[in-house]
C-alpha cells in the first residue's frame, strides 16, 4: 500500500515537533476529516533556516509532511512556494489513489505559511515607510 | 513477538477442523446428490455437520441451510423473506449498527420498493425495546437486529426484542455471526425465526456459513437451480467446508464456556490496562459485551497510523477510522453511539481468541502506550481538537 520511503518518514519523521517562536506557521486540514498539519518556519534572509511540523492523521499524512520539511529546508521562500503536491507525492514514492487528496495537504500548508509571512513582512515595511 | 488480536475479522482454522476436512477433498470427493456409495458418504458427512450446527443453536437440523458465509446468509434472510412476503407488507425494521451485509441488502430492497426503518441505539450501542415497539407497523414483515455488534461487541437483548415482534406477527432475523460458537445461542429461547452464522469466525474455514430458518417461515431462495438445501439454496454443497463448520461447531459446543471465561479475564485485563492511557475511552457496553471484544478511542491520534505502528511491533488489530476504510467514511457504528467524527478517527478494536495468552495481553499493554505516545508527539492536538489560527 505505501512505499518504503513513505513508511520510513512515518516511522522516523524528520523535523517533527512544535517550534518555539516561529517566524511563520501554516495550518491545514480538519480534525473532522482526520488530517491536520501544522508547519512552523524560521526564516532568515528570505530563506527557510529551520522547519518543523506536527500532523494528526494517517501514515500518508504524517509521511508527506515529514517529506516536505526535508524538501523545503534551506530553500528560498520563492523556491519553497513552488513545491507542488505532485512533487511531494513523487518524493515519497507515490501514494495510494484514495490518499492523494485528503492526506497530501502539506504543499498547501507550506505555501499558506509563507504567504502569511510575506504579507506580514509587507505590512511591517509599509508601517516603517509610513513613519 | 507476533500477536494476532483481530479475531472478529477472522480466526485461524483449528487443526482438528483441518483434519476433519482433509478426506473430503481428494479421497471422499463424491457429490452428496449422487446415489452411489461415494455420494452417500458425502451426504452423510453433510448431514452429520448439519446436526452439529443445529445442536449448537438448539434448532432442528432441517432448519439449517448451508451458505457461502455470513454475507450470503444475511442476504438470503433479508431478500428471501422480503420477496416471499411482499404481498403482506413492505416494511422492514433494522438498526443503524448492523453489519454492511445487512445494511446493503436493506438499501437494495429500498430501491425495490421496500421501506426500511433504522432503529437508533444508545451510547453503549443497545437497541431500546420501546423504539422497536414504536417502529412496528401493520405492514412490517421482518425485523433484523444483530445479536452482538462486530465493532464494539455490545450484545443486544434479542430475547426481549424478538418477544415484542412475536406478538406482532413479523419475522425476526438476527445476525449471530459474532456470537454463534462464542456465547450461548438458543433459537427457541431467543424466539428468533432466522439466524445467520459463519464458520471462519469460530476457527472453521472461510467460504461457508449457514442460515437457520424456523419451520414455516416463508422465504424465497436467492439461488435457483438443482433444489439443494431444501430448495432454499441451490448449488452442489461445499462438502469440505460444511464438514469444517460442523467440526468447529462441535468443538465450540465443548469448549465455548471455558474459552469465554478465559477470554473475559484477558479482555478485562486488556481494558483496564489500556484505559490507564490518558484521554482514552472504552466503546460499547461495559458489561453486556462479547467476551473477546475490546474497543477504544485514543484521542488525538488516528487509527490507521495506530494499526500500522502496532503492526511494526507484530500486533494485528483493527480500527473504525475513516482513513482506513475504502470509502473514507467513519465507522457508522461509532457514529451511531454518538462519537464525534474526530473521535472516531482514534478508534482501536482488539478482539481476542482461543490462542491468545496473558503474556500477549501484557505485551500489547506494554506496546500500546508507546505507540499512542509517539503518535501524540507527532500530533498538533494535545488536549483538545481546537485549531487556533
Amino acid at each position: 500500500m505505501y512505499s518504503k520511503t513513505l513508511i520510513d518518514h512515518f516511522r522516523n519523521p524528520r523535523n517533527m515537533g512544535r517550534m518555539e517562536n516561529p517566524d511563520a506557521v501554516g495550518k491545514g486540514g480538519n480534525p473532522v476529516c482526520g488530517d491536520v498539519m501544522y508547519i512552523y518556519l524560521k526564516i532568515k534572509d528570505n530563506r527557510i533556516e529551520d522547519i518543523k511540523f506536527e500532523t494528526f492523521g494517517c501514515a500518508a499524512a504524517i509521511g508527506t509532511t515529514s517529506m516536505i520539511t526535508e524538501m523545503a529546508k534551506g530553500k528560498t521562500l520563492e523556491e519553497a512556494m513552488k513545491i507542488t503536491k505532485k512533487d511531494v507525492e513523487n518524493a515519497v514514492g507515490g501514494l495510494p489513489p484514495i490518499k492523494r487528496h485528503c492526506s497530501n495537504l502539506s504543499a498547501d500548508v507550506l505555501r499558506k505559511a509563507i504567504e502569511k509571512y510575506l504579507a506580514e513582512q509587507k505590512a511591517k515595511s509599509g508601517k516603517k515607510k509610513g513613519k | 513477538m507476533k500477536v494476532y488480536m483481530d479475531h472478529a475479522a477472522t480466526t485461524p482454522v483449528d487443526s482438528r477442523v483441518v483434519e476433519a476436512m482433509e478426506p473430503y477433498f481428494s479421497d471422499k470427493y463424491g457429490n452428496p446428490s449422487s446415489l452411489y456409495t461415494a455420494g452417500l458418504e458425502a451426504r452423510e458427512a453433510v448431514e452429520d455437520a448439519r446436526g452439529r450446527v443445529a445442536r449448537l443453536l438448539n434448532g432442528a437440523p432441517e432448519g439449517i441451510i448451508f451458505t457461502s458465509g455470513g454475507t450470503e446468509s444475511n442476504n438470503l434472510a433479508l431478500k428471501g423473506v422480503a420477496f416471499a412476503n411482499r404481498k403482506k407488507g413492505r416494511h422492514i425494521i433494522t438498526t443503524k449498527i448492523e453489519h454492511h451485509a445487512v445494511l446493503e441488502p436493506c438499501e437494495w430492497l429500498a430501491k425495490q420498493g421496500f421501506e426500511i426503518t433504522y432503529l437508533p441505539v444508545d451510547e453503549h450501542g443497545l437497541v431500546k425495546p420501546e423504539s422497536l415497539e414504536e417502529a412496528l407497523r401493520d405492514d412490517t414483515i421482518l425485523v433484523s437486529i444483530m445479536h452482538a455488534n462486530n465493532e464494539i461487541g455490545t450484545i443486544e437483548p434479542i430475547e426481549e426484542l424478538a418477544g415484542i415482534v412475536k406478538d406482532h406477527g413479523a419475522y425476526f432475523h438476527t445476525d449471530a455471526v459474532q456470537t454463534y460458537g462464542k456465547i450461548p445461542v438458543d433459537v427457541q429461547k431467543m424466539n428468533v425465526d432466522l439466524l445467520s452464522l459463519s464458520s471462519h469466525k469460530i476457527y472453521g474455514p472461510k467460504g461457508v456459513g449457514a442460515l437457520y430458518v424456523r419451520r414455516g417461515v416463508r422465504m424465497d431462495p436467492l439461488l435457483h437451480g438443482g433444489g439443494h438445501e431444501f430448495r432454499k439454496r441451490s448449488g452442489t454443497e461445499n462438502v469440505p467446508g460444511i464438514v469444517g463448520l460442523g467440526k468447529a461447531a462441535e468443538i465450540a459446543e465443548k469448549e465455548m464456556d471455558r474459552d469465554a471465561k478465559k477470554l473475559t479475564r484477558l479482555r478485562d485485563r486488556l481494558i483496564k490496562g489500556a484505559l490507564a492511557i490518558e484521554n482514552s475511552r472504552l466503546n460499547g457496553h461495559p458489561e453486556k459485551r462479547l467476551p473477546n471484544n475490546a474497543n477504544f478511542v485514543f484521542l488525538f491520534v488516528e487509527g490507521e497510523s495506530l494499526i500500522l505502528e502496532l503492526d511494526f511491533y507484530g500486533i494485528a488489530a483493527n480500527t473504525g477510522s475513516a482513513c482506513s476504510s475504502k470509502t473514507l467514511e467513519p465507522s457508522h457504528v461509532l457514529s451511531a453511539i454518538g462519537l464525534k467524527p474526530e473521535e472516531t478517527h482514534g478508534s482501536l478494536r482488539l478482539t481476542l481468541g482461543r490462542q491468545n495468552t496473558k503474556e500477549e495481553v501484557d505485551y500489547v499493554l506494554e506496546v500500546l502506550p508507546k505507540v499512542v505516545g509517539r503518535l501524540r508527539q507527532i500530533s498538533p492536538f494535545k488536549t483538545d481538537f481546537v485549531m487556533e489560527e
